[in-house]
């Protein structure tokens, strides 16, 4: 199981990363939001597995899954709306302004201080 | 633009909002021992808000609930700062949290902790958030 | 937190009252009130001197940052003691001086006091601090209020090249100091310097030793404005007189001169400490002075007097060690050499502060500080006269001032010097005692200059802005109280022996009390026909000789091109910096934020595999992998090519969708993963998302790729693989590989017993690690923040216009 998403977490990236590159604001925006998901994946894959049930106290039950990286993977999910709503707001504001949603014209000049 | 006849997603939003928001209060409280608190209980509550405001329009949507996000965002991080700090109080160090057992009328015994104060913390700010962000985008023209 | 350490932290606290008092009271010059905050801590400190005299210390800590040995400890004896009172002291008669220098109409008083106050208190920490960590935190800390008080006039340029002049110089030295201090904490394990100067033997063999040594050494040489970093010091001339007398001569500039002191006990064994701090001292004492005598303002005479000064003390404190070496001696002549140091101190404090001040009188009663306009001030002038001729007897050795006795000593110990037989003193020695001499002849020389072109000479009045005449009272009474000191000093200076002077040598040479050595210290007059005192005679008859005929040699400072001088390179190096720096930010820094996305990447793939490499973490464990059901592949397939999908799609509704089928993938992941609270979370989160890139979705533009060449695409696609597959290995090594034992264990089992709880996610959340979440819930709601005023201020911006 470790191996699989060991590899769904690469696909994620190497997807994330080939978006980010690009020159379309949208784009960017999209592969930020695939590389939350797959730095969760990651996260959680770290510690393994399957390990146990869900980390929720239970009577007669001695194996738990990791409950850290969960907690981490909690707050990077909201972290990342949070983000993900900051980008969008700001892609669509600086279309607004600028006319363009291309990376390469949006450069700054040595004239534009 | 052409107004749409939305009745029946209008009325049964009204039912489903109202269900949604009582069980994401449940999953606040829970929290502590099952699965839920305050992001999930949160989120599920401005979920049901932004339902609302989908199928309704963001005017009526403030007539009904009057709520000015950002300052519940504040009241939130307030809350949760002042829990943590509260400890000081008690010369525990910083964020230490205390828990104790009542017997309550009605309830029984029940266990009341502070940890419960700062989700509610929590649980504003992130149903603040949540809405400030979807609020403001929807208003810009 | 002891009645001490509320004395150190005092003028901070004083100061944030500064701001009200001056806005609020406008009639009273705000120095009145912030004369009480020196004038009462030197009443305190005064108490300490029977303590300190009788060979005790205090020590009081206040535990700060424990857990990396970090303790705010006050440590006072000797040595700090007689630093504290000089703060204190000088620090009441400046700010008495500078009620009457600056006027309460015109100036920025509240900045002023604020930043005088601050240096106080950082000050006393440096002297009063046994803890390195704390004493450079003030270090630092007097850094910076001395850049604010040099550009204290901030309209001038040349303030504001002089303050980031001495702020460039000092924070260099304050730097290479924290590592010097890292470094002995590395060999000793502690940061007392009492603890260190215990272990000082050990230490010596250590192979850190050296360069903690030269970078410790480095700092205290800019601080006290050695040769060659000695630069900052004369621009450093630009702020306020009062800043002048006080900082820049009498303590913070002997803040260097502290530290080498404070940390002879550490390193004054080894014999690289006695021949860089000697050899520096010396020839800064003479390049100083060599210097002095071709300037024209009174002032830069006066900061290259104190450069040579400070040299002269330096090279004391340097020859001083040699005592150590003779321990076994009855009557240990080099012990001369450090109370000479600390007595000379003491009198330069004196003498130079009064010199600054009478400097400060003329320029604020003339208008100008030039002497080739200045001559003849003495009728109108007597009080402030009197001030300056003794204060420059004094600085010129010429008896009975307490600058003569000190300068004798000096002399002595010079001498003494050629008779040390280790570290092949006795052979290169020789230099000591005739750059010792040379550097007296040019300090008479510039002494008498000081009197004569000012007060004497001919009279010529018409070239002054201002009409000259004597300076109010006020002004006069803080030099006169210092000049008053240099003749008690000078005829009584056995007050100082035991009560200051003794306690400040133990301090700086322990090992010798160690070794059942008296500190014995008798000042007097007459030592005889001693050659120190044939020295004196001859730097009296060659200065008289090389003053009358000045003009003939002159020339001699002209050979040096401006730009071979330190200060040319100085100006070279700053200029050279800034264009270097611009052209490396214009090649690396394209503005495209693919460029720098595609640095970080490169790094992230290079930095990642090469440690994956070296530390052999390519480690494939099968051992522990769990189960893989159909129905996870089935799902996995999804989860993959709805990314993939991502990649193609033309539409920006495509996407989305893809996007929303990759969340949603994740959601049942995380429910196979017995991870219910994140299962739900990514629900609601995908399901809010869907609402939030509805509403975006308006404003947003189609996606275009037309731009996109071949080769632009099949780069980023190379890059994006690597990262892919790096980031694959990592996850199964790291998942194989484990060097200790992870902390969820701990959780799992105190989640009831320590929390009550039974969600272990919540309550690790809200618990365990509610910093965590706190500071989440900061951010989110600074994003909210950012959103709301992103859209919103536009609105209010377009209703201006």
């Amino acid at each position: 199981m470790e191996f699989l998403m060991s590899i769904i977490v690469g696909i994620l990236f190497t997807c994330a990363v080939y978006l980010i590159l690009s020159k379309s604001l949208i784009r960017i925006i999209i592969g930020t939001v695939l590389l939350g998901h797959g730095s969760h994946l990651l996260l959680l894959t770290m510690s393994g597995l399957k390990s146990g049930s869900a980390p929720v106290l239970m009577d007669n039950i001695s194996e738990y899954a990791d409950p850290l990286p969960q907690a981490l993977v909690l707050t990077a999910i909201v972290i990342s709306f949070g983000v993900t709503a900051f980008f969008l707001v700001l892609a669509y504001r600086a279309y607004q302004e600028l006319g363009t949603d291309n990376m390469e014209q949006m450069r700054g000049t040595e004239s534009h201080d | 633009m052409k107004k749409t006849n939305d009745v029946i997603l209008q009325t049964v939003t009204k039912i489903i909002s109202f269900i949604i928001i009582l069980f994401s209060i449940h999953l606040f409280f829970a929290g502590h021992y099952t699965p839920g608190g305050g992001f999930i209980g949160g989120l599920m509550t401005a979920a049901a808000l932004v339902l609302l405001l989908l199928s309704y329009d963001i005017k009526t949507m403030n007539k009904i609930l009057p709520f000015d996000y950002k300052r519940m965002t504040a009241i939130g991080l307030l809350i949760a700062v002042l829990t943590a700090a509260g400890a000081l109080l008690f010369n525990v160090p910083f964020f230490t949290h205390a828990y104790d057992y009542f017997d309550i009328p009605l309830l029984g015994e029940t266990s009341l902790h502070t940890a419960v104060l700062f989700d509610i913390g929590v649980y504003l700010v992130v149903i603040g958030i949540t809405m400030t962000i979807i609020q403001t985008i929807g208003e810009s023209e | 937190m002891s009645l001490l350490h509320l004395a150190i932290v005092l003028p901070f606290l004083a100061a944030v009252f500064i701001p009200f008092l001056f806005k609020g009271l406008r009639t009273i010059h705000t120095g009145w009130f912030v004369l009480l905050v020196p004038l009462a801590l030197f009443i305190y400190f005064i108490q300490y001197l029977p303590l300190t005299g009788g060979g005790q210390t205090v020590t009081k800590t206040f535990q700060w940052i424990p857990s990396l040995g970090i303790d705010f400890t006050a440590h006072v004896d000797g040595l700090g003691l007689l630093f504290a009172l000089l703060i204190t002291g000088i620090g009441t008669l400046v700010v008495l001086y500078s009620i009457y220098y600056l006027a309460k109409e015109k100036e920025a008083l509240h900045n002023f006091y604020v930043y005088l106050l601050m240096f106080m208190g950082a000050m006393l920490g440096v002297v009063l601090s046994d803890n390195l960590i704390v004493l450079y935190m003030f270090w630092e800390f007097t850094s910076i209020s001395s850049f604010l008080l040099i550009g204290y006039w901030y309209d001038r340029e040349r303030s504001r090249y002089g303050a980031q002049k001495s702020m460039l110089i000092t924070v260099f030295g304050g730097l290479s100091m924290l590592g010097g201090i890292v470094l002995l904490y590395l060999m000793g394990g502690t940061f007392s310097i009492q603890e260190l100067a215990g272990m000082s033997g050990t230490l010596i063999t250590d192979p850190l030793f050296v360069p903690a040594l030269l970078l410790i050494l480095l700092g205290a040489f800019t601080k006290s404005a050695q040769f060659p970093f000695h630069i900052w010091l004369p621009d450093a001339m630009e702020a306020p007189t009062p800043v002048s007398a006080y900082l820049h001569s009498a303590t913070m500039v002997k803040a260097g001169i502290y530290l080498v002191a404070r940390m002879s006990p550490v390193f004054a064994e080894s014999g690289l400490w006695l021949w860089l701090v000697a050899g520096f001292g010396i020839f800064t004492l003479f390049w100083g002075s060599f210097n002095a005598v071709k300037k024209t303002d009174l002032k830069a005479i006066l900061a290259f007097s104190t450069i040579s000064q400070l040299g002269l003390i330096m090279s004391l404190l340097g020859v001083g060690a040699a005592a150590l070496h003779y321990d076994y001696l009855d009557e240990n002549i080099y012990m001369i050499a450090t109370i000479a140091a600390v007595f000379h101190l003491i009198n330069h404090a004196t003498f130079k502060g009064a010199l600054f001040m009478m400097v400060g009188i003329v320029d604020h009663e003339t208008g100008t500080r030039d002497i080739r306009k200045l001559g003849g001030l003495v009728t109108l002038m007597p009080i402030t006269f009197t001030i300056a001729i003794i204060g420059s007897f004094s600085m010129a050795g010429i008896p009975p001032f307490n600058g003569f006795l000190s300068k004798e000593m000096f002399l002595a110990a010079m001498i003494s010097i050629i008779e040390v037989d280790v570290f092949n003193l006795n052979t290169w020695g020789y230099l000591f005692p005739v750059l010792a001499w040379v550097g007296s002849v040019f300090t008479f020389v510039y002494s008498i200059m000081l009197v004569y072109k000012t007060f004497l000479g001919k009279a010529q009045f018409e070239k002054l802005p201002k009409k000259p005449h004597e300076a109010p009272i006020g002004m006069l009474i803080s030099p006169l109280i210092l000049i008053a000191l240099v003749i008690v000093f000078g005829f009584f200076p056995n007050l100082l022996s035991n009560s200051m002077i003794k306690p400040a040598v133990e301090a700086i040479l322990p090992a010798l009390g160690d070794a059942g050595q008296e500190v014995y210290v008798n000042i007097y007059f007459w030592h005889g026909f001693t050659p120190e005192l044939f020295m004196t005679l001859g730097v009296v008859l060659i200065g008289i000789v090389l003053y009358s005929t000045l003009p003939k040699w002159q020339g001699i400072y002209n050979r040096i091109p401006e730009r071979l001088t330190l200060n040319g390179f100085y100006d070279k190096g700053l200029a050279g910096s800034e264009t270097g720096g611009y052209r490396l930010t214009n090649g690396v820094m394209s503005g495209f934020m693919r460029t720098y996305l595609v640095y970080i990447f490169s790094f992230f793939v290079a930095i990642l595999l090469a440690t994956l490499f070296i530390r052999g973490a390519f480690l494939f464990d099968t051992a522990d992998l769990a189960q893989i059901e159909p129905y996870e592949v089935v799902l996995a397939i999804v989860l993959a090519a709805s990314a993939i999908t991502i990649l193609f799609a033309k539409t920006r509704l495509m996407s989305f969708i893809s996007l929303g089928a990759v969340g949603y993938s994740i959601a049942l992941f995380f429910v196979f993963f017995g991870a219910p609270d994140l299962a739900l979370t990514q629900l609601v989160i995908e399901t809010v998302s869907v609402a939030l890139f509805l509403l975006c979705f308006y404003h947003l533009p189609e996606i275009s790729r037309k731009e996109e060449r071949m080769g632009f695409r099949f780069g980023n696609a190379l890059l994006a693989v690597l990262v892919g597959l790096t980031v694959t290995l990592l996850a199964f090594s790291s998942f194989s590989y484990r060097s200790f034992e992870s902390i969820s264990q701990y959780h799992i089992e105190n989640v009831y017993d320590l929390a009550a709880g039974g969600n272990m996610v919540n309550v690790i959340l809200v618990d365990f690690r509610g910093f965590d979440t706190l500071f989440e819930i900061a951010v989110l709601g600074v994003a909210a923040l950012g959103i709301y005023a992103m859209i919103r201020f536009r609105a209010v911006r377009s209703e201006n216009e």
